[in-house]
């Protein structure tokens, strides 16, 4: 059995897609934002792997197909935000001053709790790019001398958790513009973020797509910045 | 063959993208100069929205199932991530709260300062 898994093509891409199926009917069964389709299936695959002993570089044979699309999907958000370029000029004032404002709060707000935790200058950088999309995050982390792979994890783990508490946010924090929330779900959490995003509404994704990359290129000059306090 | 064509489009930008990539020493991935070239095709016009449309909506609506790949992978990175795991788990869940409500704060009070001033709807 598990040499079969070890052998197969196909396996790492199917367990994903089966898992976020089942995600989904457990979401649409309980209806409780922490239920979050993503997170499920990702935790179902880990505790698949663990369980049947199979190295992730196996799972991930069959699975990096889907990771392959990652890039093709990525280049056509540039599609909901041609639709709502009109709408992006109108509020030009708006996106420029939300998306900046996140991003100087998400390098302040780091260098505080680096100084809370007592980190050092290694694990701080490691953190700075965070809240922005994986591949420009790894160059960051690199440029500056962080752990490129714990980078990825909080990447990673910055993305899922927006994902997930995006709703509750904007409930409690009473942001309910479309355009605000958008821009908060892509400053906040880059693509997995913008993945919610395009659930919510056409211009939810928009902004939330516009947010990644503007965010992505301001930390990467903010970061640089940043880096020398600690 | 629509279908086909599409995913030919939307792939040769995704190459576009690769070879900006390669030619820029900028720490900017293949996805973001791919997005920005294929915005500025879209506003040219030498592509139109109907030559991407349907395989482009498809991409988009299966995204969140590309990210369980990397998700997964933080069963990889554990061992690197286990000395430190408590700050990296605190500071990273804590600043994406601070970071969701303070762009989305910042971006609703200055529309709706703008909309107080000319009374215009803006969505």
């Amino acid at each position: 059995m598990e040499q079969f898994f070890i052998n197969s093509v196909f396996f790492g891409a199917v367990i994903s897609l089966v898992a976020y199926e089942i995600g989904l009917l457990i979401k649409k069964k309980f209806r409780l934002a922490i239920l979050n389709p993503l997170l499920l299936a990702m935790l179902g695959v880990m505790a698949f792997l663990v369980i049947f002993k199979v190295d992730y570089d196996h799972y991930n044979e069959g699975a990096k197909y889907i990771s392959y699309l990652l890039t093709p999907a990525t280049v056509c958000l540039a599609v909901p935000l041609y639709e709502q370029l009109t709408l992006l000029k109108k509020n030009f004032k708006a996106v420029l001053v939300g998306i900046l404002s996140g991003v100087v709060a998400s390098l302040v707000s780091i260098l505080g709790f680096s100084v809370l935790f007592g980190l050092n200058h290694e694990q701080y950088v490691t953190l700075l790019p965070k809240s922005i999309t994986t591949a420009i995050g790894m160059g960051v982390s690199e440029e500056l001398g962080g752990i490129v792979t714990i980078t990825v994890a909080s990447i990673v783990i910055t993305g899922i958790l927006g994902n997930v508490i995006a709703e509750g946010v904007c409930k409690i924090f009473k942001i309910q513009h479309p355009i605000a929330r958008g821009l908060a779900l892509g400053t906040a959490s880059h693509a997995i973020g913008t993945a919610k995003a395009m659930e919510m509404g056409e211009i939810e994704g928009a902004m939330s797509s516009l947010a990644i990359v503007v965010a992505g290129l301001l930390t990467v000059v903010g970061a640089s910045v940043f880096a020398g306090i600690i | 063959m629509k279908y086909l064509k599409q995913f030919g489009i939307i792939l040769l930008i995704s190459l576009m993208g690769e070879a900006l990539r390669m030619l820029l020493p900028l720490p900017i991935p293949a996805s973001v100069y791919g997005l920005v070239l294929m915005l500025i095709a879209l506003m040219t016009g030498i592509i139109k929205i109907h030559q991407i449309k349907e395989v482009s909506a498809f991409l988009i609506e299966i995204m969140p199932v590309m990210f369980i790949p990397a998700g997964v992978g933080l069963l990889e990175a554990w061992p690197s991530l286990r000395p430190v795991w408590i700050p990296v788990v605190v500071i990273s869940s804590v600043t994406t709260i601070i970071v969701m409500v303070v762009t989305g704060r910042a971006a609703q009070r200055i529309i709706g300062k703008e909309k107080k001033e000319d009374g215009t709807v803006f969505y």
